[in-house]
């Protein structure tokens, strides 16, 4: 009965101390390549994509959760639920979509799920582990949507990895975007390309530890 | 089409909640008026400020353009100053700092560089 009991009690504790799934987050603004970042971990370490993308903005307009990936670098693994979620922006006009020859009923809905999106985004900050700020590296990093994503994660205390993400465009300068956060790790990456993937799974490794 | 700038001195702000003070300001955005801010909001009173926006996304108001100037902490601030402003900033939050708030109706983009803020507007 004693052995009974101890193997149950041994087999609990394994199951608590057992390290939960890393909640992992995607944030940035719209069209930075988060659900390009997403599909690429995703091809990398489970095979499948996760999301779909667009050139049009707000492509992403509701939460992706993708639950147990394990990354492997350097001999140790990470286990972790990756979490796609929709650009953060301050401003939607649903004719910004027709810009991209969408019919007008459904640029509207598109702006409707869009200003939604957002706003779930903001709310699951507060159940993020760690979060992968990705950043358009062609454009101006100095926007208050990025400063308001990163200054909400430091107030939070979650540790963040700044992505400069399309390093293969001519227009890109991570430099930029380093000199914009000097107090973050950041790398420059091409998500949709794969280059320097693996200085990325390195510093992730590094912040998430 | 004329562009108001309404000036939000920050004791006007500072005694009221967060969700009266994001409200305040959004009031004053909805009527096409730029803010210009005395200090600067919380972190995450500027998320909310995000989430109540897009919860005001309509027909006629399309969202915001938000900037906010942090100032730098000058190197010959003597320790008196120092201690002053920290204290201040412990009792009644962050006074530094300029916050432009503006309609995404009038304000078309608010560029920001380390040393130059251009705001560019719609009006014609």
């Amino acid at each position: 009965m004693l052995n009974v009991l101890k193997s149950f009690l041994g087999k609990l504790s394994k199951i608590l101390k057992k390290k939960k799934n890393v909640k992992l987050g995607l944030y940035g603004p719209p069209n930075a390549g988060k659900s390009t970042l997403a599909n690429r971990i995703c091809k990398d370490w489970l095979g499948e994509e996760m999301s779909s993308v667009s050139a049009v903005p707000h492509e992403t307009r509701e939460v992706i959760v993708k639950e147990k990936i394990n990354v492997e670098n350097k001999g140790k693994s990470l286990s972790f639920n990756l979490i796609d979620t929709p650009g953060i922006a301050t401003r939607i006009d649903y004719e910004d979509f027709l810009k991209f020859k969408m019919p007008k009923a459904k640029a509207k809905i598109r702006a409707k799920e869009a200003t939604k999106g957002v706003i779930d985004a903001i709310k699951w900050l507060d159940d993020m582990d760690a979060v992968v700020v990705v950043l358009d590296a062609t454009i101006n990093p100095y926007s208050q949507v990025n400063i308001t994503i990163i200054g909400n994660l430091a107030a939070r205390k979650i540790p963040v990895l700044v992505v400069g993400n399309k390093i293969d465009l001519k227009k890109s300068d991570i430099k930029s975007v380093e000199s914009a956060f000097p107090q973050y790790n950041v790398v420059g990456i091409s998500a949709q390309q794969g280059n320097n993937m693996e200085e990325f799974y390195e510093a992730l490794f590094k912040v998430v530890k | 089409m004329v562009l108001t700038l309404q000036f939000v001195p920050y004791d006007e702000i500072s005694n009221l909640e967060s969700e009266k003070r994001i409200n305040r300001l959004l009031d004053i955005v909805k009527k096409d008026k730029v803010i210009l801010m005395q200090g600067r909001l919380k972190p995450s009173e500027e998320a909310w400020l995000i989430q109540k926006t897009m919860e005001h996304v309509s027909k006629t108001f399309k969202g915001i353009e938000l900037c906010t100037i942090y100032p730098e902490n000058p190197k010959n601030t003597r320790l008196l100053n120092t201690l002053k402003n920290m204290l201040v900033k412990f009792l009644v939050g962050t006074r530094d700092g300029l916050t432009i708030i503006g309609p995404a109706t009038v304000i078309k983009e608010i560029k920001r560089n380390p040393d130059k803020i251009e705001l560019l507007t719609t009006i014609k």
